[in-house]
């Protein structure tokens, strides 16, 4: 057979510039950490040590948070016209060193640089530009009532997005006034402490963002904090519901965007190659690595032979590897503990019976790499049918009427996103109103602008990021 | 690809063709997305030289002029036998492609070679004539030795909505044809949309062709790598459905390698690259093989030259 491979396109990590080892950003400054406890990053898809970041201890949380207290102080009586500028400058920056950040994020989170690169730089850096131009439209924007900001923020954020989530959550935050303690992933830190960096380039008030870094106990330490008023999270729903029950009886506010189940419906009168495109989008997009990823494909039955030998095909053309090639469609894991999870789930899918389809493709010798995956003849009761995997994993399910589609759709905690295919308008109508998910696609999938407002259903969580809905998770009826 | 001989010459009845035209779902986002995404992929080094020596092995060299002449003809059919006399590596053009009047002149030139001479024909660009017509213009041009026949679909039949006539009249076309190479030219910028572009492929596949060809290179809009996709994903489905294995060629306004590179990474990704051969992907152009032989050169030599270091076609 004739081959036409493609060579090796490996962007420059040259451009990139890590440090050994990083403090927390301060005050506006990078501090060492009085915790003196340090844990290394490493790259997912060498596991070379990046860089060591310090875990942060009580000590660090209340620092940062004293420090957003007293920035608070100045930025809330900035002029709203102000701090649209920081944000313009910050936007513009990012912009500026878009492919530094991509880098670094491949580097350090797996994803394929096309999709830092495409996709989470350029939402990145409109998701800046958005709520800049918010920032001193604040009082026009409710009729009668008033906002006012709910003063210091805490915010926790995923390693799937990294700089994409800061983004979601900094950019509108500090539009409304709020100050902010943000405390990234332990496994994905880098591209949120140069963002720390650009915020000391514009010459950000100090104690307007704090970053401190750490895994789930500095996290802890931020949640119960007496002096945060408001926590944003974005994460699984597991440590969603931890830290709802640790906010009880506390007057702090509380957003979060947890996990997803999503149905991505195909029925038979759907454009099907266009189809077979979006199902391939919507789960091996950043390697599954996606809260509102499209894992569970349910699709006609009388098209679901036509339809999978299709999606096979076009599986086997994903190209996994590195994640700097700029051919690479399908990176890393983004940990081991995450791939030993992916393992876990998908060996108990074949336990209970499903038949598993793996594409053939050779993958490095380091790192954490999972073959882009297909479960079908799968039941409803199965775990791959119900939980979330976070992976390149896509389970199968079948439907014979719209009405069962969208009873297997809603059957599910989760009520994230869902897409529809079909070439009928009244049908994408029909469903939609009676999906129970946040984000509904139609014959497309992940497509997100920063005027569009995101967030889910059930226990995926609540609250909306994006848009003008967004303001409001920042933003108190006054008093 | 296994079976692909045996079935390349067969004709589908009107029944199948109708039941795969009344299936044709596009979604016009979907196909553009798609494009541009495959437009990212980055071939460098020594898979671009691969990709380029192919595209020089793809080209039917063109010229569709009523200025052409047996000098213009002569010169052009040399230049499709050894396009770089200074690179022993090159390979020949797949063909030339010129009008009947001028396929005997062609066809002394390239004799000896593996240079096949196409020829347009069936009242070539608007087929605004009757059937008979045609068939006297195709008979013609294979009596003077053509390989290959490009004819283009009756437009005014299609968009009339009387398919089952565009069929007819490829039929009858091939069956003159015989083993004659037939490429049929659906001028996608006519047909304008998605669906259009694919029904019409469909049926120029069920009525003989061997390849579908995108346009005419007579209209301003030409070949787009969007048509070049919807045409291979009908290629693919007629494959897929046992009914033989089909070639596509590109032509009108591919100027460059960039852009004729990423016309080839569309075909090695929805159709795999065993389609990657002059047997099933050709480029019909005239002034791209200059910017690939250029190209060529620069990565062999580390620099760009001139064109006055190619001979002219």
């Amino acid at each position: 057979m004739n081959n036409w491979e493609y060579s090796e396109s490996i962007e420059s990590e040259k451009i990139v510039n890590i440090e050994k080892k990083y403090g927390n950003f301060i005050d506006g400054k990078f501090v060492t950490p009085k915790s003196k406890q340090y844990i290394d990053t490493i790259s997912p898809s060498t596991e070379k040590i990046l860089s060591s970041i310090s875990i942060g201890n009580q000590q660090d949380v209340d620092y940062a948070v004293a420090s957003a207290k007293e920035g608070l102080k100045k930025w809330s009586k900035t002029n709203p016209s102000e701090r649209a500028k920081y944000l313009f400058k910050l936007a513009r920056l990012i912009q500026e060193r878009s492919r530094e950040f991509a880098v670094l994020e491949s580097l350090d989170g797996g994803k394929p640089i096309k999709e830092s690169r495409d996709f989470d730089l350029p939402q990145v850096a409109q998701n800046f530009f958005y709520y800049a131009g918010w920032a001193d439209k604040l009082d026009i924007s409710w009729g009668n009532e008033q906002y006012k900001p709910y003063g210091v923020v805490g915010q926790i954020i995923p390693w799937n997005f990294p700089l994409l989530m800061l983004s979601w959550k900094v950019a509108p935050a500090l539009a409304t006034g709020n100050t902010v303690v943000l405390k990234p992933a332990e496994t994905t830190p880098l591209t949120a402490l140069l963002f720390a960096e650009l915020c000391e380039e514009v010459g950000l008030p100090d104690g307007v963002f704090n970053l401190v870094t750490g895994d789930g106990s500095t996290g802890s330490h931020l949640v119960n904090h007496k002096d945060i008023k408001k926590i944003a999270f974005t994460g699984s729903t597991g440590v969603g519901k931890y830290i709802q029950k640790s906010l009880a009886g506390r007057d702090v506010g509380l957003t979060l965007e947890l996990g997803g189940k999503a149905a991505n419906i195909v029925y038979s009168d759907a454009a099907l190659d266009e189809a077979v495109e979006g199902v391939v989008n919507g789960i091996f997009f950043n390697q599954g690595h996606v809260c509102c990823a499209g894992s569970r494909l349910l699709v006609q039955e009388d098209i679901e032979e036509k339809f999978i030998k299709k999606l096979e095909k076009r599986m086997q053309t994903l190209n996994v590897g590195n994640p700097l090639d700029k051919n690479t469609d399908v990176g890393a894991i983004n940990s081991k503990d995450q791939l030993d999870k992916i393992e876990k789930l998908v060996n108990e899918g074949v336990a209970d019976g499903g038949d598993l389809f793996q594409i053939e493709c050779e993958l490095p010798k380091n790192g954490f790499w999972f073959k882009p995956s297909l479960f079908t003849s799968v039941q409803a009761n199965y775990k791959i049918a119900t939980e979330e995997i976070f992976g390149p994993v896509l389970t199968t399910l079948t439907f014979r009427t719209p009405e069962e589609a969208v009873e297997i759709a809603n059957n599910t905690e989760y009520g994230l996103s869902a897409g529809i295919w079909t070439e009928k308008g009244s049908k994408i109508l029909w469903t939609a109103d009676r999906l129970e998910a946040g984000v509904i696609w139609a014959n497309t999938f992940n497509k997100f602008d920063p005027a569009s407002p995101f967030g889910g259903y059930k226990e995926s969580g609540f609250g909306r990021e994006g848009g003008r809905h967004g303001l409001l998770s920042y933003l108190k009826v006054s008093s | 690809m296994s079976s692909k001989t045996s079935l390349k010459n067969s004709v589908i009845d009107w029944s199948s063709t109708i039941d795969m035209i009344d299936n044709v779902r596009i979604d016009e986002l979907g196909v553009k997305e798609r494009t541009s995404s495959l437009a990212t992929r980055s071939i460098k080094r020594d898979s671009k030289l691969e990709g380029l020596m192919k595209i020089v092995s793809m080209c039917d060299l063109t010229t569709l002029e009523g200025e052409d002449t047996e000098g213009k003809i002569a010169q052009m059919s040399s230049k499709a036998m050894t396009p770089d006399p200074s690179d022993a590596d090159v390979p020949n053009a797949a063909a030339v492609c010129v009008y009947p009047s001028l396929v005997s002149t062609a066809k002394n030139i390239v004799r000896d070679s593996n240079v096949k001479v196409a020829s347009v024909s069936s009242y070539f660009p608007s087929g605004q004539a009757p059937l008979e017509s045609k068939i006297v213009d195709t008979q013609f041009a294979i009596n003077e030795g053509a390989d290959e026949i490009d004819i283009v679909i009756n437009r005014k039949a299609f968009f009339e909505g009387d398919f089952r006539k565009v069929y007819d009249e490829i039929v009858s076309l091939k069956e003159i044809c015989g083993d004659i190479h037939l490429k049929t030219i659906l001028e996608v910028g006519e047909l304008e949309t998605y669906e259009n572009i694919k029904k019409a492929s469909l049926i120029a596949l069920s009525a003989g062709s061997d390849f579908i060809k995108t346009s005419t290179g007579k209209i301003s809009s030409g070949a787009s790598r969007e048509a070049c996709l919807v045409m291979a994903r009908a290629v693919r489905e007629f494959a897929d459905s046992g009914y033989g294995v089909k070639g596509i060629k590109v032509a009108g306004g591919i100027r460059d390698s960039k852009d004729a590179i990423r016309y080839l990474v569309i075909i090695n990704e929805e159709l795999g690259a065993g389609w990657l051969t002059p047997e099933y992907f050709r480029f019909g152009a005239s002034s791209l093989l200059d910017d690939v032989l250029k190209q060529i050169k620069k990565l062999k030599t580390n620099s760009y030259q001139s064109s006055y270091y190619f001979p002219r076609g």
